[in-house]
This record gives C-alpha cells, sequence and structure tokens, in this order.
C-alpha cells in the first residue's frame, strides 16, 4: 500500500514558485515537450492552445531548441485527423481539447491507440451536451473516451496536472501507448494557485531521446517505407487486434517507473493510485479528479477526531491496473464509496464504480484480495456540470458508509426528490483552517475586479512565503456581468478546491449587488466587509436594505466604506477602481501586515508600470495612498435594522415557473433547486429574459418628440429589444401614466399616436440608438431626438415602460419589408444577455419581427446560442397569441443539417396534412380545401388569412368522427408555413460546420443560412476563423493572420441556385431588410453573410454601426445580393448594392485595435489588404455585369 | 549664388523648407521633395490626444472587455503593445531618414503639459534631426487668463526640451496678447527658433446634417502680411531662428518673409495645389531674383527690411495702419 498522509504537493520547498492554473501549467510542460500542435478552440481548454500559439510567436524554443509548428484546423475532427499524421510522420504532436470537441476526436483516437503511436494530449474534463449544453466540468467526455485504447492519467490540482503532463509525455514515448492526461475543467483548469514551476532540466531528465528516436525510425517514410492502415479480414482482424496486449500490460510498470523518477529529481512522490487517510480505514472513498482533494481534506478532518476514513486517489484509469488498486487499499477497508463525475444512464453503475467492482471480485477471485473482510460497495454520482463538492458532501458519503445499507447509486450535491437519490447533506458544514484567510468580491466584467484579483495572489504567492488560491465564478450574461473572486491565503499549500461558504473578507465593489445578492450570508461572524459606495461612513447605514443591516449587526462584522469612483477620478483612473479596492483589501483583510501589504502593492506597480515612465508609477501610487486616505470605518449600530428590503427577483405578475424556478437562479440560489423543478427532457419556457431586470445601464435614451422624424432607425439598431416603437389610437392614451410621451404619428390618416420608448430596466446604455438618430435640434445640433441621460430613479419610466407594452400592437397585415415599417413589429427576442452594443442582435431581433410566429431556429454552439439559451433566463419570446420562435441548439458543427432536418420533417409533415385534408375535401368542403391548399402565404396577410382558414378547418374537423380528422387536427399548424433558419457565427460557417453549410445549400431545400459573421469565434474568446481577414491579429494568429479571408459567398454563388447575400445593417438597413425578405422568399437555399462588430475587434462598440459604415466605403465588406431567380428575367444574378469605395481599407482597419497589434507588420499589411480588397471589388463588378447560366427547371415558381 | 541657411542650428542648403502637412505622409513625395530642392522636411503632426487616447486604448476597448464571462476571459490575444499612431509616426520618421539626406523635422502638437511629452524623446530616438512644436491652441476656458495660457505654452516647453537634445521650434498663432515678450519667454525656455504662425482648422457646418465639417482652406499669399509684419518686429530684437509658414507661394513671397527677418519659408498650400514640382520653380525664381538684385547670399537678405533695419521701422507699428486706411480713401 502507498500510503501517504498529505498530497504529493503538500509542504514542499518552492525554489520557482509561480502562481498560474492548470491551463497555464501544463500548457508549459506540452509545449516544451512537442514539436508539432494542431489545435481548435473549445471551453475550457483554449487558453492552453491560446498560450502555445502565443509562446511560438515570440519563437519560444521547445526541450530541442526549436519552435513549435503549430496549426489552427478546422475542428476538432480536424485537430485528430491532423495530428495522426503528425505522429505517423514521426513528430512528437500534441493537442488540448474537452467534452464536444474530444467526442469528435474518437475516431482518430481508435486509430492512434490502434497503431501504437507515441501521443500526448491534455484534456480538460467537461460535460457533454445532453438535455442542455455546459460547458463546465465533469467527466462525461473523457469517459466516453476510456474504449479507443487510450492511457488515462488524471490530476487533481494545477501542481499535478503540470507534474502528470510531464510523466504522460514521457510515459507514451517509452510505452508507445498514446495517453489522455486530463483535469477537471474549470474547477483545476481555471484556479489559480502556487506551484512549483518545472524546468527544462525536469523535462529534459524524464524524456528518453532513444525512445525518441526508436518512434522515429518507425514512421511513416518513403526512405524505409511500410504501410499502416490496411483493411483486414475476418481471418485475421481479431487475433492482429490483440497482439498489442504486451504494450497495454506494460503501460503501468512504466508510468510507475516515470512516477518514481519524477519523484526522485522533484521530491514529488505520485502513485498509479494515491492513498491518503488513515492506514486503517474502514471507510474509503475511490475517486479521481479535485474531488479526491475534497474527499482527502475531510478524511484527514474525520480522522484528527478520531474517526478512520481514507480516499483512493485513481491517477492511471487507463489501463486499470487491479495489483496496483489493491495494494493502494488499507486492508482493513469495510465499505468503499466509489465517486463518478459523470452520468450513464442505464448502465449498472457509472464507469469507475463497475471498474472497483470488477476489479474486487476479480482481485478476489485470483487471490490478490487481502481484505479483513470483503468490502462494500457502492456508487455514486458528484459535481455534474461543476456543480459544488464540499468537504460536507464528502463527509454526507463518508456517513452513508457508516449505515447498515448505504444507498447506492446515489447522488450528492443535489436534491434529488423525483427519484430519491440523493444523500442529505450538513449545509452548515465546514472545515476550513483558522490560518487561512479567506475573501470574497463580487464585482463586474468590466470593473477589473478580477484582473486585480489575480494580481493580489501573484503578490502573495511570489512575492512572500505564503500560499495564494484564486478561483472566479462568472455571470452567464456578457453584459453587465456579475464575477465573484474566491480567494484563499495561507501558510501553506491550499488543496481546498472548492468555493468559500465562510469569509473572512467580503467585498462588494458595487452597492447595488446589495439589493440584489445575499452578498453577506457567506461572512463569518467577526469579519470584514468592504463595501464600495457614494455614500460615507455616516451616512451608509440608512441606505442599505434591512438584510444587509441585519447581517453586518448579528455578525458582528468590520465594516467599512470607500467611495471609490470618486477617489479614482480625483486619481486620474477613469471609472477603473481595481486598484483602489485592491488597496483597500490590502490594508483591511489582514491577508498582510498592512504596511508590509502596502509596500507589496507598491512594488507590484512598479513592476506593471515601470516600463510606462515614471509618471505612470507615481499616478498609481497616488491612486493607492488616496485609497487609504478614503478608506473609513462604519460604526455599525446594534439596531433597529428599518433600511429597505431588497426588492422582489421577479415581479408579482411572473408566471408560476419563474417565481419558483427562474427567481432562485437569479438569486444565486439555483443549487437549491430539487429535481422536481425541472423538466426531463430539457424543454425550457420562452419568454423569461423579460423578468430579469438588471438596470445596468448608467444613463438612458431620452426621446424628444419634437424632433422625432419617427424614423424607427433606433428601433432597429438596438441589440437588447430596449427601445421601441407603436402607433396606436389616440383613445388608447386615456389611461397613460404621468409623464408617458407620446406624438402624432406621421403618416397616418386617421387618429394614430406614436410613441418611442425605452425599456428603463433592460437597456444596457450602448448608445447605439443615439448614434444612428438622425434627427437633430434645428436650435441646438448637439440635441437630438434621442439624448441619452442620467436617470437614477427608474420607478416612472417603468410604469411608462408597462402602459407601452400594454398598448395595442400595430397589425402585422400592413407590415412591409422596410425599416420603418418592421419595426413596429413586435420583438420576440428581447434583452438578451448579449454584449452592450452587440453587432450580431440586431439581426436575430429583425428576423424575430418579420417571421418570428413562424419561426423555427437552428442554432449552432456560439455567442449566438449562449446569449439565446443560457439560463437562467432567454430572450427568445411569444406574441400575443402564444407564438414565436422555435429555437434549439444541437451542437457546434452540426447546425446547417440539424435545421436541414427539421425542414425535411416539417415539409413532410406539411405534405402529410395536405394529403390528408384532399382526402378528407368532400367532407371538409371543396372550396375551404382549395384555399388551404392553394394560398401561397407570400405576405402577412397571407399568412393571417391562412391561420383563419386553420381555425375554420379544426371547427370542421371537430364534428367528424374520423381516424383521418384526428391526424389532420395534429397536424393541420403545418398548413401554416414555417420559416427554418440556420443561424450561427463564422466559426460554425466557414470552419467546423462548412461541410454542413455547404451540403444544405446544395440540396435546394427552402432554409435560409444566417453567418453573424464576427471573422472570430467570439465566444470562446477571439481565435481566428477562415473567416478573419487578412492583417488582422486574433487568437491563434498572433503575428496577424497571413491569408486572405474567405469568401464564403462567393463559394454558395457557384451553385448557381443559391441566393447569396452580404448585409451590414450600421451600413445599409434597408438592405439589410431587403436581403431578409428576399431569402426568406427566395424558395431555395439562401445564405445570408451578416457584419457583425464584437468587442473581439478592440474598439468601442458605440462606433459599431461607424465601423460598419466603413467596412462598406472601403470595399472591404462590399454589400450585394445574388438572387438566382433574375437570371431567369435574363438580368445578373449580383446586384451590388454599395456604392465604389470611397475610402481607403486603411481609414477603416486603423480604428480597430485587432488590425494593429503587429506593429512591425502593420503597414505591409495594410497595403496588402488594399490590393485584395481592390481585387475582390474588381471581382465583384464584374460578376454584377454577367449573367449565370439559366436556372433549373424546378424552382422559381413560388 | 549661396542659399546656405542656417535654421535651428541645422545647415541647409536653402532657406525652403516643405511644412507640416500630409504631403510628408508618403515618404515617396518627401523623397520627390528632396529631388525639388527642399532643403528639409517638417513630417506632419503627431497631435497630443493622439497619444493620450491611444494610451488609454488597450483598457478602455481590451481590458474593460477581460474577466466577465467563463467562456472567454480575454477577447484578444495578449500582446505587449499595438501599432499606435505614434508608433507608425516614428516608423515614418525612420523611413524618412532613410530615403533622404536633407534634415527631418518632426513635429508634435499639443496644448497641455502632460504625460504625452515624453513621446518628443522617442521622436528624438527615432531620427528626427529636430523638433517643430505646435501651440495650437483656441483657449475656451471663460476662467483662463491670458497670462495662464501663456504660462501652460513655456511649461510645456520646459517639458519638451528636458526630454530632447534636438533643436527644438515653437510654432505659434499670433494670437497673443504681448508676441513679443512671450517670444523672448520662449526663447528662454530652450526654444531654438519660432514657427509664424500657425492657421486654425475652420470649421464648416453642413446645413442638410446639421453637422460640423472640419475644413482647411489652403492659405492664400496675402496672409503673408501678417507674418510679415511680426517677422520684422521679433527678429529685430531677438536673437533666434525664424519661419515664416502661412502664404508663401512664391518666389517673391520668400524675398519678403526673409527680408523681414525668417531664416527659412515653410510652403504648403502651394505644393498642395501644385505639386512638388513648383518648389523647383520658386527656388529657381528665387535665386534669379537674388542675382539680378546682386546679392550674394541669402544671409544678405535675411532681415533687411526689419524692425531694425526698415528705412521706415513704423511702416510695421501703428502708423503704418493709418496710412494704409487713408490709402483706401484715395
Amino acid at each position: 500500500m502507498s500510503a501517504t498522509s498529505e498530497s504529493p504537493t503538500a509542504s514542499r520547498t518552492f525554489e520557482h514558485p509561480a502562481t498560474l492554473d492548470a491551463n497555464e501549467a501544463v500548457a508549459s510542460v506540452a509545449y516544451r515537450m512537442s514539436e508539432t500542435m494542431a489545435i481548435y478552440p473549445i471551453t475550457p481548454s483554449s487558453a492552453m492552445a491560446e498560450s502555445c500559439d502565443e509562446w511560438a510567436a515570440k519563437g519560444k524554443p521547445n526541450l530541442w531548441g526549436t519552435t513549435p509548428n503549430i496549426i489552427e484546423m478546422q475542428s476538432e475532427a480536424g485537430v485528430a485527423g491532423a495530428v495522426h499524421g503528425m505522429l505517423q510522420a514521426g513528430s512528437l504532436a500534441t493537442t488540448f481539447t474537452a467534452s464536444q470537441g474530444l467526442l469528435l476526436m474518437i475516431p482518430n483516437l481508435y486509430k492512434i491507440a490502434g497503431e501504437l503511436l507515441p501521443f500526448c494530449f491534455h484534456v480538460t474534463a467537461r460535460a457533454l451536451a445532453t438535455h442542455a449544453l455546459s460547458i463546465f466540468g465533469d467527466q462525461s467526455d473523457v469517459m466516453a473516451c476510456r474504449a479507443t485504447g487510450l492511457a488515462m492519467l488524471a490530476s487533481n490540482s494545477a501542481q499535478e496536472a503540470a507534474d502528470l503532463a510531464c510523466i504522460a509525455h514521457a510515459s507514451t514515448l517509452d510505452a508507445r501507448v498514446p495517453f489522455m492526461h486530463f483535469f477537471d475543467g474549470f474547477r483545476t483548469s481555471h484556479e489559480i494557485s502556487k506551484i512549483e514551476l518545472l524546468e527544462d532540466s525536469v523535462l529534459r531528465a524524464m524524456v528518453s531521446e532513444e525512445a525518441i528516436r526508436d518512434f522515429r525510425a518507425r514512421s511513416l517514410s518513403p526512405d524505409h517505407p511500410a504501410i499502416r492502415g490496411t483493411a483486414q479480414n475476418p481471418d485475421v482482424f481479431f487475433q492482429a487486434r490483440e497482439a498489442c496486449n504486451p504494450f497495454y500490460n506494460r503501460v503501468p510498470a512504466v508510468v510507475q517507473g516515470h512516477m518514481d523518477g519524477f519523484a526522485a529529481i522533484t521530491g514529488r512522490q505520485y502513485n498509479l493510485f494515491d492513498y491518503a487517510g488513515h492506514p486503517e480505514a474502514t471507510r474509503v472513498i475511490v475517486a479521481m479528479g479535485s474531488g479526491a482533494e475534497t474527499c482527502e481534506e475531510t478524511a484527514a478532518w474525520l480522522n484528527a477526531r478520531g474517526e478512520k476514513a481514507g480516499v483512493v486517489k485513481v491517477r492511471l484509469y487507463r489501463p486499470f491496473s487491479l495489483p496496483a488498486f489493491i495494494k493502494a487499499l488499507p486492508l482493513t477497508v469495510r465499505s468503499i464509496a466509489v465517486l463518478d463525475r459523470t452520468k450513464e444512464p442505464g448502465a449498472v453503475g457509472e464507469p469507475l464504480y463497475m471498474d472497483i467492482i470488477a476489479a474486487l471480485v476479480e482481485a478476489r477471485t485470483s487471490g490478490l484480495s487481502h481484505f479483513e473482510c470483503e468490502p462494500l460497495v457502492i456508487g455514486g454520482r458528484y459535481g455534474l456540470g461543476s456543480k459544488e463538492f464540499d468537504p460536507a458532501m464528502a463527509k454526507a458519503v463518508f456517513d452513508e458508509l457508516l449505515r447498515e445499507r448505504p444507498k447506492n447509486h446515489f447522488t450528492v450535491g443535489i436534491v434529488d426528490d423525483v427519484s430519491g437519490t440523493s444523500l442529505d447533506v450538513d449545509a452548515g458544514f465546514g472545515i476550513e483552517s483558522e490560518d487561512v484567510v479567506r475573501a470574497v468580491f463580487y464585482g463586474l466584467g468590466s470593473d477589473g475586479t478580477v484582473g486585480a484579483n489575480k494580481n493580489s495572489i501573484k503578490i502573495i504567492g511570489e512575492e512572500t512565503k505564503n500560499f495564494a488560491q484564486g478561483y472566479f465564478v462568472y455571470d452567464s450574461k456578457k453584459a453587465g456581468a456579475v464575477t465573484i473572486s474566491h480567494l484563499r491565503f495561507g501558510p501553506r499549500p491550499i488543496a481546498a478546491h472548492y468555493l468559500i461558504k465562510q469569509a473572512n473578507f467580503v467585498a462588494c465593489h458595487h452597492p447595488q449587488f446589495l439589493e440584489r445578492y445575499d452578498v453577506l450570508g457567506s461572512a463569518v461572524p467577526g469579519g470584514v466587509f468592504l463595501l464600495n459606495t457614494p455614500h460615507g461612513a455616516e451616512d451608509i447605514w440608512r441606505h442599505l436594505p434591512h438584510e444587509a443591516q441585519e447581517r453586518i449587526a448579528v455578525k458582528q462584522l468590520k465594516f467599512y466604506v470607500i467611495d471609490a469612483g470618486a477617489v479614482a477620478r480625483a486619481a486620474g483612473a477613469g471609472g477603473r477602481i481595481n486598484t483602489i479596492m485592491q488597496t483597500c483589501f490590502f490594508a483591511i483583510s489582514g491577508v498582510l501586515p498592512r504596511e508590509e501589504a502596502i509596500a507589496e502593492i507598491k512594488k507590484a506597480i512598479k513592476k506593471t508600470y515601470g516600463r510606462k515612465g515614471e509618471q505612470v508609477v507615481q499616478q498609481n501610487y497616488a491612486a493607492v495612498d488616496a485609497a487609504l486616505a478614503g478608506l473609513h470605518p462604519v460604526a455599525v449600530p446594534a439596531g433597529p435594522f428599518d433600511g429597505h428590503a431588497m426588492p422582489p427577483v421577479v415581479a408579482d405578475t411572473a408566471p408560476d415557473f419563474v417565481k419558483r424556478v427562474t427567481a432562485l437562479m437569479l438569486e444565486g440560489k439555483g443549487d437549491l433547486l430539487p429535481v422536481s423543478a425541472f423538466t426531463p427532457d430539457g424543454t425550457w419556457p420562452l419568454g423569461t429574459a423579460k423578468w430579469e431586470k438588471r438596470n445596468i445601464a448608467d444613463r438612458l435614451p431620452v426621446w424628444d418628440t419634437t424632433l422625432c422624424i419617427q424614423c424607427n432607425k433606433c428601433v432597429f439598431v438596438c441589440p437588447h429589444a430596449a427601445i421601441r416603437a407603436k402607433y396606436y389610437p389616440a383613445e388608447a392614451l386615456a389611461s397613460a401614466p404621468e409623464g408617458f410621451q407620446s406624438t402624432k404619428f406621421r403618416g397616418s390618416t386617421d387618429h394614430q399616436q406614436y410613441t418611442i420608448q425605452v425599456a428603463p430596466e433592460d437597456c444596457t446604455g450602448c448608445t447605439l440608438c443615439v448614434t444612428v438618430c438622425p434627427a437633430k435640434d434645428k436650435t441646438n445640433a448637439s440635441h437630438k431626438a434621442l439624448n441619452m441621460a442620467v436617470i437614477p430613479e427608474r420607478t416612472r419610466e417603468r410604469k411608462q415602460y408597462e402602459f407601452f407594452l400594454a398598448l395595442p400592437n400595430p397589425d402585422r397585415k400592413a407590415m412591409k419589408a422596410e425599416v420603418k415599417s418592421s419595426q413596429f413589429a413586435e420583438p420576440l427576442f428581447e434583452y438578451s444577455g448579449a454584449c452592450a452594443g452587440c453587432g450580431e442582435t440586431p439581426y436575430l431581433k429583425l428576423l424575430t419581427q418579420l417571421y418570428g410566429d413562424r419561426l423555427v431556429i437552428a442554432n449552432a454552439t456560439g455567442c449566438s446560442s449562449i446569449y439565446g439559451g443560457n439560463l437562467p433566463t432567454t430572450p427568445y419570446s411569444t406574441d400575443c397569441h402564444g407564438r414565436g420562435p422555435a429555437w434549439s441548439n444541437s451542437l457546434f458543427e452540426d447546425n446547417a443539417e440539424y435545421g436541414l432536418g427539421m425542414r425535411f420533417a416539417i415539409d413532410k409533415q406539411a405534405g402529410i396534412a395536405r394529403h390528408l385534408l384532399a382526402g378528407l375535401a368532400p367532407r371538409l368542403g371543396d372550396s375551404l380545401v382549395q384555399e388551404l391548399m392553394g394560398e401561397p402565404q407570400r405576405n402577412e396577410e397571407g399568412i393571417a388569412t391562412q391561420r383563419e382558414r386553420v381555425t375554420e378547418l379544426r371547427t370542421r374537423l371537430a364534428s367528424l368522427d374520423l381516424a383521418e380528422a384526428r391526424r389532420l387536427e395534429a397536424l393541420a399548424d403545418f398548413l401554416v408555413r414555417k420559416s427554418v433558419w440556420i443561424v450561427g457565427g463564422d466559426g460554425w460557417a466557414y470552419d467546423i460546420g462548412y461541410g454542413g453549410l455547404d451540403h444544405v445549400l446544395s440540396t435546394g431545400l427552402d432554409v435560409n443560412e444566417l453567418v453573424l459573421d464576427t471573422e472570430v469565434y467570439s465566444n470562446t474568446g477571439g481565435q481566428m476563423s477562415k473567416s478573419t481577414p487578412f492583417g488582422a491579429t486574433a487568437k491563434f494568429a498572433m503575428a496577424g493572420k497571413t491569408r486572405p479571408k474567405k469568401d464564403l459567398g462567393l463559394m454558395a454563388m457557384t451553385y448557381g441556385n443559391v441566393y447569396v447575400a452580404r448585409a451590414a445593417f450600421g451600413a445599409k438597413d434597408s438592405q439589410t431588410v431587403k436581403v431578409f425578405e428576399e431569402a426568406e422568399s427566395f424558395p431555395g437555399a439562401s445564405l445570408i453573410v451578416a457584419y457583425s462588430h464584437c468587442i473581439a475587434h478592440g474598439y468601442a462598440m458605440h462606433m459599431g454601426l461607424e465601423q460598419q459604415r466603413l467596412a462598406v466605403e472601403s470595399g472591404t465588406w462590399p454589400l450585394y445580393r445574388f438572387d438566382p431567380r433574375r437570371a431567369a428575367e435574363g438580368k445578373a444574378p449580383m446586384q451590388l448594392d454599395s456604392a465604389p469605395p470611397k475610402v481607403r481599407v486603411k481609414d477603416y482597419q486603423r480604428n480597430e485595435l485587432r488590425f494593429r497589434m503587429k506593429p512591425e507588420a502593420a503597414p505591409a499589411f495594410e497595403e496588402a489588404a488594399q490590393q485584395q480588397v481592390d481585387a475582390r471589388v474588381a471581382l465583384y463588378n464584374k460578376l454584377a455585369t454577367i449573367g449565370a447560366p439559366q436556372a433549373p427547371a424546378s424552382g422559381y415558381t413560388k | 549664388m549661396n542659399l546656405f541657411t542656417e535654421y535651428l542650428g541645422l545647415s541647409l542648403k536653402n532657406p525652403f523648407i516643405p511644412g507640416a502637412s500630409p504631403l510628408g505622409h508618403d515618404v515617396h513625395t518627401i523623397r520627390h521633395l528632396e529631388d525639388c530642392g527642399a532643403a528639409a522636411i517638417v513630417l506632419p503632426s503627431l497631435f497630443e490626444e493622439q497619444i493620450a487616447l491611444e494610451k488609454q486604448a488597450r483598457e478602455f476597448h481590451v481590458e474593460a472587455h477581460t474577466e466577465g464571462f467563463a467562456e472567454a476571459t480575454t477577447h484578444l490575444p495578449t500582446v505587449d503593445d499595438f501599432d499606435k499612431s505614434s508608433d507608425e509616426y516614428l516608423r515614418l520618421i525612420e523611413d524618412a531618414k532613410q530615403a533622404v539626406d536633407i534634415p527631418v523635422i518632426a513635429s508634435l502638437n499639443g496644448i497641455t503639459p502632460g504625460g504625452w511629452i515624453d513621446h518628443a524623446r522617442l521622436l528624438q530616438q527615432a531620427g528626427a534631426d529636430a523638433l517643430e512644436l505646435n501651440y495650437y491652441d483656441l483657449p475656451s476656458d471663460p476662467d483662463e487668463t491670458g497670462y495662464d495660457v501663456e504660462l501652460r505654452a513655456l511649461e510645456m516647453v520646459r517639458a519638451v526640451r528636458g526630454e530632447v537634445e534636438i533643436p527644438l521650434a515653437v510654432k505659434l498663432s499670433p494670437f497673443f496678447s504681448s508676441l513679443r515678450n512671450f517670444a523672448k519667454q520662449l526663447v528662454a525656455e530652450g526654444a531654438n527658433g519660432l514657427v509664424l504662425f500657425n492657421r486654425f482648422y475652420q470649421p464648416d457646418i453642413d446645413i442638410e446634417e446639421l453637422d460640423v465639417r472640419p475644413t482647411l482652406e489652403l492659405s492664400t499669399p496675402s496672409e503673408l502680411r501678417l507674418r510679415l509684419r511680426w517677422l520684422a518686429i521679433l527678429s529685430s530684437r531677438l536673437e533666434t531662428s525664424f519661419a515664416a509658414t502661412g502664404g508663401v507661394h512664391w518666389a517673391a513671397d520668400a524675398v519678403r518673409a526673409i527680408m523681414a527677418g525668417a531664416t527659412v519659408v515653410q510652403m504648403v498650400s502651394c505644393l498642395l495645389r501644385f505639386g512638388p514640382e513648383h518648389l523647383k520653380g520658386v527656388i529657381a525664381e528665387f535665386t534669379t531674383w537674388l542675382e539680378t538684385h546682386e546679392y550674394e547670399s541669402v544671409s544678405q537678405l535675411r532681415g533687411a527690411m526689419n524692425l531694425r533695419n526698415s528705412p521706415d521701422p513704423t511702416g510695421f507699428e501703428r502708423s503704418n495702419y493709418l496710412r494704409i486706411l487713408q490709402g483706401w480713401r484715395v
């Protein structure tokens, strides 16, 4: 038994300390031990590939003195194929991935293993999409690969991840079996801690040069040719497959040998199975990943109180070494709980549990078993999708093992009131050490809180002997996002891989969080509370909600306030409060003696800003001093707690589900929801975003009725549907609330009024509406029909908006396909979590306005699926008839096919309905049937009329006692046209989903593919796609992209029967509407490539419309429509909708940082970009003059 | 003919310099100007605001979007720096230095002493032979006195002087209450020369869009008169280099400016209007004029008509105004 009482990383001397997360630690090892890499972004692994790309761009050498060659592929399937080739050709290759990406690699993983190619790659273990997508951590993905033949090695912390990465790279060379090294997504991949860096000398000592020579000698080469990848027949396949067995049998010994060798160099000993706990433990948990550390901590706590508990940490999961596992277990063990961080529905048990059961049985039958009694084994699931797994939960498992008949196939960490699987957990249980400072910070994404906290960790971790750990919980929204930082500091390495529930220090960087969250719930009695507020120490108390007052007083918190905004402004730091709040933390948290702490901060400032000059350093020093001067203790009264009550999370008028489920999630208490709160198939109600009032805008647009020309452009460009227009009968104003603004509707022949109304609690303050507003005051041109203004109290505005929503909507039947008219249609996409000023969402909003009541959307994974479908609230909503977009996200790579499937199914069901209709015509009435069959449904009028006919049809069907009538009732809605849109970003359309997108276009089926083109993988953080323009810098293109942007539209045109268009709403909104309308009416496949400005472009988003204009006017983004219908009329299908370029490409590009990140290359890029644009414009001009081949005989008749 | 001129301590083959203008953006044009006889080149201005805003760009446009969302804690790669207008400017200096043999004068345009001033050192490091500091100020603060405005300029000149060793010229507007005193103080703070005068952008109004359109009309020779007066007044008592800029279009204009005390003349509008070849003609004509009038060198001409040497010094002062008004009556 390799019993240890503490983790291999505990209490070692750190000669080369660094504070980093596992992603960076592993990337550092993989980079130095590899020659070639194929990469592709996927959360949470992307950072590893990004680091490698960054190092390669800077020319950092690997162990052998050369810079690894790195190539981004179009998908993880492409990555797997590429690394397979690299390996086959004799190069030390690696890659990084997770989740769906890993699944896409599986076919090649079988091949790589089958060919015994030495290969090590790294996986941030992440949930697989099932009933929903989850970007968070569990081991569903790696468990799906356990049959591939890969060796699987698990790490539990950043230090272990670095160490075992090295061991895995070394082992694969000797064993020839490929290795998957994995660690928990987010909890390990993103947790920052102080670790010992692995020097080159360590890595070099671990690698066998001889093994590398042997590997190269086996490689595929015409100089010593061989053939691999044969097709084998029943006579030999089986035997040949068994020939690899000796290599698998050797793996455990090879790995243990390298672990021992590693220990000899570093002092950190690992084993295939590491036991930690009481040497005579009777209760043992077997686990893999970061949760095992929590079990170890908990066992130690129990053992210190006289109990006998232990944990077996599984490191080498495949090949599973039976002797090593049995050896790791104490002889005294009586009961074992096996924890799986995955779910395998329908199996006898989860995979690790099944392995342990089989191992114990086999040990017994083979005589390896040496236990005092045969242990009882139970299995359970924990931590799916990064569900917390903390000591209270580990203790619940240990407690369960004490029971005479412990629950098998349990869950822990949730309340399962449906199947009764869950264990009871004592929520108050905690084992945090007294000498560890635990701090929780509530910040906003844009305020620099997380960055400052990372900096604090660096200061303490690297500049003092103390240890530090940081984990950051982010919001699901991209605008106005809340971040919660969990920081621990202590004298020993920190192994607590779970959120802080007992904080010595709580900081609230924005006072409004006190109105929304139980910020002080985690504060320990006597702890410190720091609040950033404009109110002074004497005044603050009466401004607090009574819930916060009570928490502060009852817990006797030491309460401090600072007006960080004012201090920052006075110090010339703009709105960034990070340094101010960081200083306050150092001053009052007790993490270091105050003077030492301040000195360390100033040292860090010097280090960070020294290069920028002494003046900047002094400016930051001044900010530190000002922060200390502005920090004031608050005298806490004993009572009464007469502050205002926290406002309700959602309005009383919200639906039951929203109040019961969504509201808890909004409060940050979603963990408390039991299984019964959810549907079993992932179905979720529409229109929940409207109940989440986020109030994130400091300033709101204010409408001036006297200036407004009623163009509705403001409504068109709003990314969040937070400014709306209606016209309505004047009499509807009878009950208007105070201040409700209205003016006579222009163009109305009858008595109609018009209103532009802002949704005061949903507006993000992006100012696009003000930017686009063309109406200026004739006597003061700086004043427009819309102007931003500070409106602190919004009760009046809220009532006005409620009244506005209740006003009758303009009749859809009157809607025309033009900008103004379309914006009177109710948006069925509202208040999404997209970034303020998002360049994608106006297209989606328009889509729902035009066709929302008959719209089916297949949405590729990416930004649009996240702001479109990420809980707790979602933006797609319904109209007053209960109709609205039917939206679904399947995967990233399959979206076009997914949408095609929907079209196929819809068409078939419509066909069946028509068939039934024809059959029932004599009974239903021929004229109704003929009308139902013949209605072209080309416009709103036609759709509305058809709906009326379907209603009539249902009435007539109800009176028919026929099976066909019942069948037709179920399908009658399909007699109304359904509009199928396939939506996604450029990562999907140009790269991973291109094959599908292309295929769908080729089918001629009546679908519309809408590409929201931000020219990078925006959702995963701005990695290069094939849409990224020449010269732009992006992640994976650190040196600037040296190849031109793929012309997706041009490629699609080659079919000749596909409608293709390029749009940019900020440049020409009328063309955008026309494009949507033509695509929808085109009786075949359509492709719209829509320019979408994005924060990944590196400029202020309120300039997004201006940049769109410049993109078009420079010829970078020519607007066009390629309509095959025109060919039948003898016209050129291609029509250019933008004028010849009138500004230089440079004048567009230089406004965006992405084009300016390579100073030395910028001029050459600019010149070449201009040439490319000139050539492209010339080509388009030519295309616009030539007729296309005649259209196929079928089609174009609709 | 000896056209040799010493300006800001720089030895020039003649007194003709293309002033700060879009012509200097392009190295090919700079080379062409040299071929046409330019004795030096003043590059287009780099503005204080450009430097200051770009210093904050990373924070506002990159940092502000970081650490807010689990899938994307950043949206752009981590790079040490990005290609700022100021970097582009440094490249322009380097390229110009590579391309021509004549002195290259960098131009910084600012109105406040601040963090941007350390950029002057970078211009020097990039190879600029001299620096022209354009104090382009339109004071609009009702609480700021004329004295404050001058103090601000002096402080800025002192700060820039502290950053660089290369010659420093200060380009001024004519709108100072006591220009002679102010000029003296500028020289005392370390200015090696004065450039008279800068021309303000003249915003136009778009009556359809109700918008302001920044425009700059090209100068006309009539604008030279204001320069002549102040060149004559300042050069008579102040030992420093003077450049006339604004209204020098033809050889005769150059003769006038140098007679009034200009060390060199800067030309922009006529070169924009007629192209770099125009310079060749002006220099030839200027040389012919000197020869025709039996001058041996340009230094003989310089200051011949300034306040000290003019046969009628009052002509540059008040009485001349009176005479002109009376002349109109005639």
